[in-house]
């Protein structure tokens, strides 16, 4: 893919307030396909929300967004997979099986391409304990093969390396690397960006709900916690670009 | 094999999905068999009505119990949906919506069903009861009822399913909605218990509540899954 293609993903002036909270504040931006994304960002800068927006969960309070081409995001429910905070799994139910439901509402019903998903996370399908006895760190992983089980374009990944080892993570990035190579496009929420710095593309950072930088790679800077320094930068740009705005807009 | 989802294969997915939950967790029937049992002995105690009296008051007793105890699985059938926010992964999917919705509602049917085939005998033996009308138009009672009490009372579990104190809620949304049908069913059950009136007005009633109620639930269900 090249950037001239079109936007795997496009937002436009999102906002989403809830209640007077504003969690995003006027995000603009395309991501062009093929390519791993990593959201930065501290808590409660926006990341979730952003990707939730993006996903169709969440409604834009004003602004559009674009997936794959549609605006219908139902339309393109099909060709992407979505993991978030939650593993969105039943406990009561062994892996396979969650997998096999999960399939089914794609219309996948051949158990082989199931277990084959629960394999590509480094898990084996023939377990047959139920997926409230796994540990977080399996049940993360399971996670992942369940978003990943109709084999998507685009794939949207909220913290998916909390309370995840090192190895499995590592193992984790791999994958997700393997999928970018053949042409899946990947946006990766996360506080662990030292752990997606090898295969991350472009790294997108929020705060207060704004879109404060975009950057090849993951710039080392980034890679610990923000300094003080500047995570206070950061928060004044944005509240002197506030009070620009509030200035400029008609009253 | 991949296929689009239809609406029936995922019906059924689905359903089998719940009843397997269920057969595992035990959540809605064991609660709701031990409220019903409490509400048959608490009432027998309350009562000591003879054979003539048991007839005329039987159904309101039964139907009433059932909706109590229906509504205590009610409150579980959509707790599994928000645990580990499963919900979110039906939503993203290109599933249809009102399969979904289905799918609970038979299974709930389902649930409702194995209730009143355990309670039946208890309030027959309780209350010495011997229909004086033609027992079958109890089981066709008994289905209309059934259903027109778990097709209300699922989509209304879901509509408070987020707010904070839904298991107040519920009864508050269902009960005064489930007036109609529960009158219908009350004196249906009553007419052929006595023999006194025909039942078929009634059942005619509670078969089109059913009617009604399916449809627009079907109809409203998808803003209701997607509300945030």
């Amino acid at each position: 893919m090249t950037e001239t293609s079109q936007p795997a993903v496009s937002v436009r002036d999102v906002v989403r307030h809830f209640g007077r909270f504003a969690a995003l504040r006027g995000i603009t931006a395309d991501f062009v396909p093929g390519k791993l994304y990593v959201l930065l960002g501290e808590n409660g800068a926006g990341k979730s929300t952003l990707l939730r927006v993006i996903a169709g969960l969440l409604a834009p309070s004003r602004g559009s967004v674009e997936v794959l081409g549609s605006s219908n995001i139902r339309s393109v429910a099909t060709r992407f997979g979505y993991m978030g905070h939650a593993p969105l799994l039943y406990d009561e139910m062994s892996a396979l099986e969650n997998l096999e439901y999960f399939a089914a509402l794609y219309g996948i019903t051949d158990r082989a391409r199931c277990e084959q998903a629960i394999r590509t996370v480094g898990l084996d399908p023939s377990l047959e304990r139920r997926v409230g006895q796994y540990s977080q760190g399996m049940r993360q992983r399971i996670s992942l093969a369940r978003a990943i089980v109709h084999s998507p374009e685009l794939l949207f990944l909220d913290e998916p390396f909390s309370n995840v080892d090192l190895r499995s993570a590592r193992q984790m990035t791999t994958l997700l690397a393997k999928m970018r190579d053949q042409g899946t496009t990947i946006f990766v929420v996360t506080h662990q960006a030292a752990l997606m710095e090898p295969v991350a593309d472009e790294c997108i950072v929020l705060d207060a709900g704004r879109l404060v930088a975009r950057e090849k790679g993951i710039p080392a800077r980034l890679l610990s916690p923000y300094s003080v320094e500047e995570r206070d930068a950061l928060r004044d740009e944005t509240l002197r670009r506030d009070s620009r705005e509030n200035a400029e807009a008609p009253q | 094999m991949t296929s689009a989802p239809t609406l029936w294969a995922i019906t059924r997915r689905s359903l089998v999905k719940d009843l397997r939950l269920e057969w595992r967790s035990k959540d809605a029937i064991n609660s709701m068999l031990f409220f019903a049992l409490l509400v048959v002995v608490i009432f027998s105690f309350g009562f000591d009505p003879t054979a003539e009296e048991s007839r005329k008051i039987a159904g309101g007793l039964l139907w009433v119990a059932i909706l109590f105890a229906t509504v205590v699985a009610l409150n579980q059938t959509w707790t599994r949906e928000i645990r580990n926010q499963v919900m979110d992964a039906y939503r993203l999917s290109p599933a249809p919506p009102q399969a979904l919705f289905l799918s609970k509602t038979i299974g709930n049917f389902i649930f409702v069903s194995i209730l009143e085939v355990l309670m039946v005998p208890l309030f027959v033996v309780f209350y010495n009861l011997r229909s004086v009308g033609p027992v079958w138009q109890l089981l066709v009672v008994a289905l209309l009822a059934t259903w027109a009490l778990v097709v209300n009372g699922t989509f209304f579990a879901a509509l408070s399913i987020r707010t904070r104190s839904r298991e107040i809620m519920l009864p508050l949304i269902l009960f005064p909605i489930s007036i109609p049908a529960l009158l219908a069913m009350v004196d249906a059950t009553t007419s052929i218990l006595t023999g006194d009136n025909s039942p078929i007005f009634w059942m005619r009633l509670l078969a089109v509540y059913d009617l009604v109620f399916t449809t627009v639930s079907l109809i409203l269900f998808e803003p209701v899954l997607n509300a945030e």
